[in-house]
């Protein structure tokens, strides 16, 4: 059965993927948006940057963000002056490096959610006077709803899944930076494979039941 | 004329296809800790025997999985002396292969100079955010560093601090990156040549901890294969003796 120890990294996985999602839908709406409307011809650089976690190996992500976390790099510089201290092995680091991680989940279904609605609504909006603010939280918001409830769960299921970052950033402290990934490869590598099994086994249902809900949705929404 | 040529290259082809009928590759799991001396020590086994070890570089219990799984590594240089014993005991082994080739050294290393003194005496003092260790559930490094702390008797006091890695190979990188202050190593990691690459360093005393016997073992997969039994040979010798010695290893 499950232990104290798996009990408290499932807890802290949960906990981390709900904050990193919360603040994906915060930082990526705008960037989706942009995505979605501009013209410019940074369009292609921004959307590399945001697409880069899902060719990137994690390893790489971790391993870059402890250099710039790390006392040493500009981010941990900055940190230090701004009082907070240093990032890894810590909470916020792994929110940090999640954020990271799970952007394109995020990011991507909300811009296709948005290019589906297309200009007209938005010019009948206008010719209502409605500003743009508005605009967006009455005609864009309910329209790009699907996207959101897309974006929402892969950013939390992916968020789950992670091990590759959270090994090379988070130091595999019990109840603070332990999620349920490293402490399934801890168990393998103790040979504890009994309890190994509970877990990747807890993780296969979980991340099955989250897609097949994801996929056996309604289609429709974004007219 | 043309004959005696006909003769050079015929003798010629055949030195190389003899040599290329010796020359073979073993397949190497190495311990994370061994990093260092078996890259020198796979060059010089090449450069005089013609055979070419590759290398595998990890954590030990990842490797006993593997090679339970059927993991094509032919030699194993393990971190520890239990895990090739136990293999041995599976049948997973070339028996009467099995043999110490080095003797680990633990030490608690700061990347920066002047954090560590060489007694140790900054444990007690405790003035740091973080220590890293390797994870003393799967790595001998790690559990030789928490044998240490509690015979120092600053494991409760230390514990808060710790963040573990992996393996001795990401606790160093923990380390060296400065985002832990100070960390138990393995000397070989910051040890070349008889003296320290960078940093401070306290060289913990071996009577502190049990043994870091470190085994090698010939595993199934090399049994009929003359490049494995040439290695296990090769480690045991002069010039690999000498290579393991410079980084800081007992035998």
């Amino acid at each position: 059965m499950m232990s104290t120890a798996d009990l408290a990294a499932i807890r802290l996985t949960l906990e981390l993927a709900a904050v990193t999602t919360a603040i994906l839908l915060v930082i990526g709406t705008p960037v989706a948006w942009w995505l979605a409307r501009t013209r410019s011809a940074w369009k292609g650089v921004v959307g590399a940057v945001v697409a880069l976690p899902l060719v990137l190996p994690p390893t790489v992500i971790g391993f870059y963000l402890l250099l710039l976390m790390g006392p040493h790099g500009p981010v941990g510089q900055l940190t230090q002056a701004l009082g907070i201290g240093l990032l890894p092995f810590s909470f916020a680091g792994l929110v940090v490096g999640s954020v990271f991680y799970s952007l394109p989940f995020v990011v991507q279904p909300l811009q296709q959610a948005f290019e589906a609605i297309g200009e007209r609504p938005l010019e009948v909006a206008a010719t209502l006077r409605a500003g743009a603010l508005d605009t967006f939280f009455s005609v864009v918001l309910p329209l790009a709803r699907p996207g959101f409830v897309t974006a929402a769960v892969l950013g939390f299921a992916h968020t789950v899944g992670e091990f590759g970052v959270v090994l090379m950033i988070g130091g595999n402290i019990p109840e603070k930076t332990r999620v349920v990934s490293v402490q399934i490869y801890d168990h393998v590598e103790a040979l504890e494979y009994a309890q190994a099994h509970w877990l990747s086994a807890g993780m296969v249902v979980f991340s099955f039941v989250v897609l097949f809900l994801l996929y056996s949705r309604k289609r429709g929404g974004v007219r | 004329m043309i004959s005696a040529i006909r003769t050079v290259l015929a003798a010629t082809a055949l030195t190389l296809g003899v040599t290329h009928a010796f020359a073979a590759e073993v397949q190497v799991a190495v311990a994370a800790n061994f990093t260092a001396p078996m890259q020198k020590i796979a060059a010089e086994f090449e450069r005089d025997t013609g055979h070419k070890a590759r290398l595998a570089f990890g954590a030990t219990g990842k490797f006993y999985a593997q090679i339970r799984n059927g993991a094509p590594f032919e030699v194993f240089l393990s971190a520890d002396d239990t895990t090739p014993a136990k293999l041995e005991e599976e049948g997973a082994t070339v028996a009467g292969s099995r043999f110490t080739y080095a003797i680990g050294r633990l030490a608690l290393w700061s990347a920066q100079a002047g954090v560590v003194d060489d007694k140790g005496e900054v444990l007690r003092r405790g003035a740091f955010a973080h220590l890293a260790v390797a994870n003393p559930k799967t790595a001998p490094y790690g559990a030789a560093a928490q044998e240490v702390m509690h015979r120092l008797g600053v494991a409760e006091a230390l514990a808060a601090k710790l963040v573990t890695g992996e393996n001795i190979a990401q606790t160093h990188q923990f380390v060296a990156s400065g985002n832990a202050e100070l960390g138990f190593v393995a000397l070989s990691q910051v040890w070349a040549d008889g003296r320290l690459t960078g940093g401070s360093a306290w060289l913990v005393p071996a009577g502190l901890h049990a043994p870091l016997r470190q085994d090698a073992v010939i595993l199934a997969p090399g049994r009929d294969k003359p490049a494995a039994r040439a290695l296990a040979e090769y480690l045991r010798g002069a010039k690999a003796t000498a290579i393991i010695k410079s980084y800081g290893y007992g035998q």
